[in-house]
């Protein structure tokens, strides 16, 4: 059981945003930058299935700022391999990372066929594309997403899959691997790993380097502006400690008829 | 008299008979005790034999001075007196079986010196009257804490046997010499009543013999079955004492946790053999109060557990290299005898290690698992968000870096950045002063006060970390290195002559585990608390207090203020200048009562079984206290637990908790410039 | 045909949801707007009159097959993409819903075409179509435009009124006939959440609560609360991840749409995801540390405070007025 998990960093929506002198473009001064989410649910369920049927977790990502800690971490974890993409620009487009992935993927040395290509369904920067739809059909694998289980039967070389509808209503699919999914939630939550092993690993672990394709794909849409968002629109907004504002609550909730 | 070990017996001599008693009980003392020794062997090595001459001053003062138990003078002065009667007879005892074993050696019995024999009745009888009440106590007034096992019956039976035939054996040495024995009043005494009695001073002298074998095989009984049982204190704990970590609040050194028995040090093992189960630990355990699953008390009988659970082909077997058979080296603690919900109930208060009277380490037992949990990532969730945090963040709410000195705003002046200019105080202000909305007023507080004091005062802003206090003793040593590593490189850069904190616990930190070796804080940069800070500006006349304070309050020990740091007197200097009449709480100073939020416990969920929070218990304490309206505190995290605790027992009108710098801050200012106080109109 | 604008309708289980008459009332704006007509597609098996339902189009194309009889998004994009590469629109609206979610992905993939995502609105600016789309999850939006045609756009819900989509109409039902390739992904089955919990699309109070709660503790409180207001409680995703409430109990994209008369919204920021779930509550109290916490753009009543202390002071108060 080979599984490639796939990471990538997004800004971390705990700073607050600034648009850019440009107008159209996210401030990166103070940006900091963390791995989607999702993405390490995805490396959560690889080392899930790992553990439960043996083989090996890759945990391989487009060179970024802090990737290598994100990649030694992922070694900290139980990731057998760590590569990352080399001689990509800044500030790609979901578009573009994904092309580039799927160019770069069959030229990393004894990775494909890899059983499984586990990513985070979604990211938060998703403006032009959405990586794992685009990577699974450029490398032409069955996809599903919004996962939040996945079972492998390694008899018959596929995957009972779980994917997740509306009202807590959740659909079970098969699937015949190799495949891409792109996960929403591991079926637990990403694991702590202690932060000696993360040093133990940046000392013994080594991240293999793989260089990126030159050609990138032309982009198919402009961002022509872009800005903070107003909030507070509509709420009304009470003041005070919170006795204060429990008091002002129920008079609002007297006042409606709800009290 | 005739001399008990040259007197013949059934065609052998007395002392050929004392040989095979005493090698007997001698071999078999030996072989328990190195078999004992073998197992502390197969525990990881930790080094406590440095400076030795402190080691002995601690000996000094807490075997032979008993420093520790006379806290509580009534028992500790029982036994005080049980433990020097031991001395006495150990003493006399070896004199007296070496005399015996040696019939040619030129020197009298231990008894036969009138001035210790003296002695030796004289805390006999005190003794005698010291086991009585130890009796009641057990067997009749028994406290809840007190287990009557067969152990402690047996072996106070023994030890009232020795005393026992020693007074007799001393009455009838008086009754077959027919003549009064200078320095013996009690043996005089009891020879009188055994006359009366009709004895015959023929048949006194059978019965001296008979006591002085019973009294010379009892003691050797005693030996050899002194390192199986419960009274094994007697022989251990003194080592116990010397062997004591002397760092204040100690952690133990860098490891990958310990869950089975070769994953402890040699010296968290000893502290099951040290143990006398006298329970003051629990009574002063704050989590096991609460009724949490922590029992410091049965988390060392459970390390005794497993330490006797090994047998000596175990313990060979292991010594070898191999596992021994039956796995001596993996016996397992954690998950065995000992549950993770007891291991993470603990809030590293210190109280449990500040009274324990054999210097047993609790809290070390504790981290060593907790960090093997960490270690395997068997933790509750919101800890590893909490740890996640500081990874990313460096503080343990989730926020901005950036957002660290947002509390600043709202002040009418600018705080110095200790990065750029060089300041005298260098302020670390700590993540719940400074993240914290209900810490922000007081923040604010003491940033206006040190203005108003004019001292040259910075922080660090964004550069200064959370110190690592809390999440080391949760078990995450990486996590606490790297927090130090990256303030110490923003200290580094910053030019500052001493350091004053908000938090007891990162005042810990500083003060204690930031200066080791690596560059850290030098020795020379003097770490404050702020009421340390405070105490000193009022008394050096910087900081004009008017003594208007007319509140009647009582006063809150922090764990890592007072136990940890022994910061006693300074906070309540600062209160009296200001004129607060301060009311002390029943538990104060070293046994103040903590609030529950330390060693990471502030973010952890409640654990089953509670049902009276340690801060819930704390603000009714104050909330008892005649007239008491304010709880004073200096701990931001005491501030948060209490108020919440005031909340939950309905105690908001009864009291008020506030900060000390609140009161400080009260005392040199009127609240609001141009609107008289209430203090200046009265 | 060429240049018009098509609406996929969000069809599960043999029902169109609202979204599917938002992105009516949208489309109809943008194909007014670009002068075109305005086509809806709908894919599924025994469809019976569901394409007779999307009266705000003019010509509905109706692709019932029985390899499109379940969910797969692979399918369900290959069946898309044949309709859009005959009928070449100018720009393709997609719901951005759990059912549909897959497709925004495989089918620009697919047709290599130019794509919009997280669309709060599209407006036709100049004849050319302007998208604004939420990034980084909520924190920042975008004007953005496509290059090329056609532009699918993954529209989120809330764009414009159900109800403005929603038209009586007799639309021009085409059917279309695509043959599906099997792509490896087979549907087995639907997994229904526990039942015997409470509905909490039939409370008229509820009380949610989400990653700002802090402690499972905390949801007791809650619990508490709702219990004193008539109602139940609820969560966002982090509070379900948690373990603190059952699945049964999560509101948004993934879990139930709801519509109390009381929803206050404890500790929850308010990603896009858990808004499109409770936006249309009649009485909406938020509370949460973060005074930028987009919930407050939905809430009529905002509170910027620890929700552990509004709680159960608003717990006590409650009591207090109900003697």
């Amino acid at each position: 059981m080979n599984i490639v998990a796939i990471l990538k960093m997004v800004p971390d929506v705990v700073e607050e945003f600034e648009v850019a002198a440009d107008g159209k473009s996210l401030d990166i001064e103070f940006l900091r930058l963390i791995v989607n989410e999702r993405d390490e649910h995805a490396l959560e369920q690889a080392l899930i299935l790992k553990e439960l049927l043996g083989g090996s977790v890759t945990a391989l990502a487009l060179d970024a700022p802090d990737i290598d800690d994100v990649l030694f971490t992922a070694l900290a974890k139980g990731a057998d391999r760590a590569v990352k993409v080399t001689g990509v620009e800044e500030g790609l487009t979901t578009r573009s990372a994904a092309s580039i992935l799927a160019q770069t993927l069959p030229n990393v040395p004894d990775l494909l066929p890899a059983e499984l290509i586990l990513t985070g369904c979604q990211a938060i920067d998703d403006i032009d594309a959405q990586a794992p739809a685009l990577l699974a059909r450029r490398l032409q694998l069955p996809y599903l997403g919004l996962v939040s289980g996945v079972e492998v039967d390694a008899s018959t070389n596929t995957a009972k899959v779980a994917k997740e509808f509306a009202g807590g209503v959740r659909g079970e699919f098969e699937l015949t691997l190799p495949a891409v999914l792109g996960i929403q939630a591991a079926e637990k939550p990403p694991r702590y790993v202690p932060v000696a092993k993360v040093r133990a690993a940046m000392k013994e672990g080594e991240i293999e380097e793989v260089t990126a394709p030159v050609a990138s794909e032309a982009a198919l849409i402009d961002i022509i502006e872009m800005n903070v968002p107003e909030v507070a629109g509509r709420a009304e907004m009470l003041e005070g400690d919170a006795d204060e504002i429990a008091a002002r609550l129920c008079d609002v909730l007297v006042e409606r008829g709800l009290l | 008299m005739p001399d008990p070990t040259t007197t013949t017996y059934f065609g052998l001599p007395g002392f050929v008979v004392l040989w095979l008693f005493a090698v007997v009980a001698i071999v078999l003392f030996v072989r328990r005790v190195l078999h004992l020794l073998g197992i502390l062997r197969l525990a990881r090595p930790e080094i406590r034999w440095d400076r030795i001459p402190k080691r002995l001053g601690y000996v000094v003062r807490n075997v032979f001075g008993q420093a520790r138990l006379l806290k509580e003078p009534a028992f500790g002065l029982a036994h005080f007196f049980i433990f020097w009667a031991f001395v006495f007879y150990a003493g006399s005892f070896f004199w007296n079986l070496i005399r015996g074993l040696f019939p040619v050696l030129p020197v009298p019995y231990a008894d036969d010196m009138p001035l210790v024999a003296f002695a030796m009745e004289v805390l006999t009888v005190v003794a005698l009257v010291a086991i009585v009440g130890a009796a009641l106590r057990r067997y009749v007034f028994t406290p809840a804490r007190l287990e009557r096992t067969f152990d402690a019956s047996f072996v106070l039976i023994l030890i009232t046997i020795l005393l026992v035939t020693f007074l007799g054996g001393q009455g009838f040495k008086a009754l077959a010499e027919e003549h009064a024995i200078a320095w013996s009043p009690v043996g005089n005494a009891l020879g009188s009543a055994f006359a009366g009695a009709g004895i015959e001073p023929d048949t006194a002298q059978t019965l001296y013999l008979s006591m002085w074998w019973i009294h010379m095989v009892t003691v050797l009984f005693f030996l050899a079955y002194l390192p199986s049982s419960k009274h094994a204190h007697l022989l251990f704990s003194p080592f116990s004492v010397f062997f004591t970590d002397l760092s204040a609040g100690g952690m133990p050194a860098a490891s990958e946790g310990a869950a089975q028995l070769d994953q402890f040090t040699w010296r968290q093992l000893f502290n099951a053999l040290a143990c006398a189960e006298c329970g003051r630990c629990d009574r002063a355990c704050p989590a096991h109060n609460a009724g949490f699953a922590l029992s410091p008390k049965d988390l060392i009988h459970s390390v005794k557990e497993i330490v006797l659970s090994i047998d000596r082909p175990a313990v060979k077997a292991a010594a070898k290299g191999s596992n021994g058979g039956n796995g001596a080296r993996t016996v397992k603690l954690l998950g065995e005898t000992v549950s993770a919900e007891e291991v993470w109930a603990c809030t590293t208060c210190m109280a449990c290690m500040h009274l324990c009277p054999v210097f047993n380490e609790h809290i070390p037992l504790v981290t060593e698992m907790r960090r093997f949990m960490v270690s395997e990532g068997d933790l509750e969730e919101r800890l590893q968000d909490v740890m996640m945090a500081l990874t990313r963040y460096g503080n343990s709410f989730g926020k901005s870096p950036r957002a660290r000195s947002k509390w600043t705003q709202g002040l009418d002046f600018k705080i110095k950045d200790a990065r750029k200019a060089p300041v005298e105080y260098l302020w670390f202000v700590g993540d719940y002063a400074s993240y914290d909305p209900r810490m922000a007023e007081a923040t604010r507080a003491t940033a206006r006060t040190f203005h108003r004091a004019g001292i040259d005062f910075g922080i660090l802003y964004e550069g200064e970390q959370n110190s690592g206090n809390d999440i080391r003793r949760a078990g995450e040593e990486g996590l606490f290195d790297m927090l130090r590593e990256k303030n110490m490189q923003a200290l580094g850069k910053a030019d500052f002559k001493k350091i004053v904190t908000t938090d007891p616990h990162t005042y810990h930190a500083l003060k204690n585990e930031y200066a080791n070796g690596d560059g850290a804080v030098p020795a020379s940069v003097e770490v404050l608390h702020y009421a340390e800070l405070l105490d000193r500006l009022i008394s050096e006349g910087k900081l004009a207090v008017n003594g208007g304070v007319n509140v009647r309050a009582t006063y809150h020990d922090p764990c890592y203020l007072g136990r940890y740091n022994n910061v006693y007197r300074q906070p309540r200097r600062v209160l009296k200048s200001l004129g607060v009449d301060l009311v002390e709480l029943p538990r104060n100073r070293g046994k103040s009562y903590c609030c529950g939020a330390g060693g990471g416990r502030i973010w952890m969920e409640d654990v089953a079984g509670v049902q009276e929070r340690p801060a819930e218990n704390r603000v009714r304490e104050a909330a008892d206290l005649k007239g008491v309206d304010t709880l004073v505190v200096s701990c931001p995290k005491d501030l948060i637990m209490f108020q919440d605790a005031l909340k939950t027992e309905g105690l908001e009108d009864r009291l008020v908790v506030r900060d000390l710098i609140e009161l400080v801050e009260e005392a040199i200012a009127p609240a609001h410039s141009g609107e008289p106080t209430v203090e200046t109109q009265a | 045909m060429a240049g018009n604008v098509l609406v996929m309708a969000d069809q599960w289980r043999g029902e169109l949801s609202d979204i599917t008459y938002e992105l009516l009332a949208l489309g109809r704006e943008l194909a007014d707007g670009l002068g075109v007509s305005l086509e809806a597609v709908i894919v599924g098996h025994q469809l019976g009159e569901l394409p007779n339902k999307l009266g705000a189009a003019d010509v509905v194309h109706c692709l019932d097959n029985p390899a499109l009889a379940d969910p797969v998004p692979d399918a369900v994009s290959q069946a898309l993409a044949e309709v859009i590469k005959q009928q070449e629109p100018a720009a393709v609206l997609i719901p951005w819903t759990n059912v549909a979610a897959d497709l925004l992905g495989l089918l620009p993939a697919q047709l290599d075409a130019p794509f919009l995502n997280f669309c709060q609105d599209v407006r036709v600016v100049d004849g050319q179509l302007e998208a604004r789309c939420v990034l980084y999850g909520g924190k920042m939006e975008a004007k953005v435009v496509g290059r090329a045609r056609p532009l699918i756009l993954g529209v989120l819900p809330g764009a414009r009124s159900a109800e403005q989509g929603r038209v009586d109409g007799a639309p021009t039902v085409v059917a279309a006939s695509v043959a599906i390739q099997d792509s490896g992904v087979h549907f087995k089955s639907y997994v229904e959440p526990e039942a015997g919990d409470v509905d909490i699309t039939q409370q008229e109070v509820l009380i949610s609560v989400g990653r700002g709660v802090q402690s499972g503790d905390n949801v007791k409180i809650a619990e508490e609360l709702a219990a004193e207001l008539g109602g139940a409680v609820c969560g966002s995703r982090p509070v379900i991840d948690q373990g603190w409430l059952s699945l049964s109990r999560q509101v948004g994209k993934s879990g139930a749409i709801v519509k109390p008369k009381l929803y206050i919204a404890a500790g929850i920021s308010g990603a896009p995801e858990h808004v499109e779930g409770m936006k249309d509550s009649d009485t909406i109290i938020a509370i949460n540390t973060d005074p930028g916490a987009p919930i407050y753009s939905v809430a009529h009543f905002g509170a910027v405070e620890d929700a552990t202390d509004v709680l159960p002071a608003l717990l006590d108060a409650v009591r207090a007025k109900k003697g």
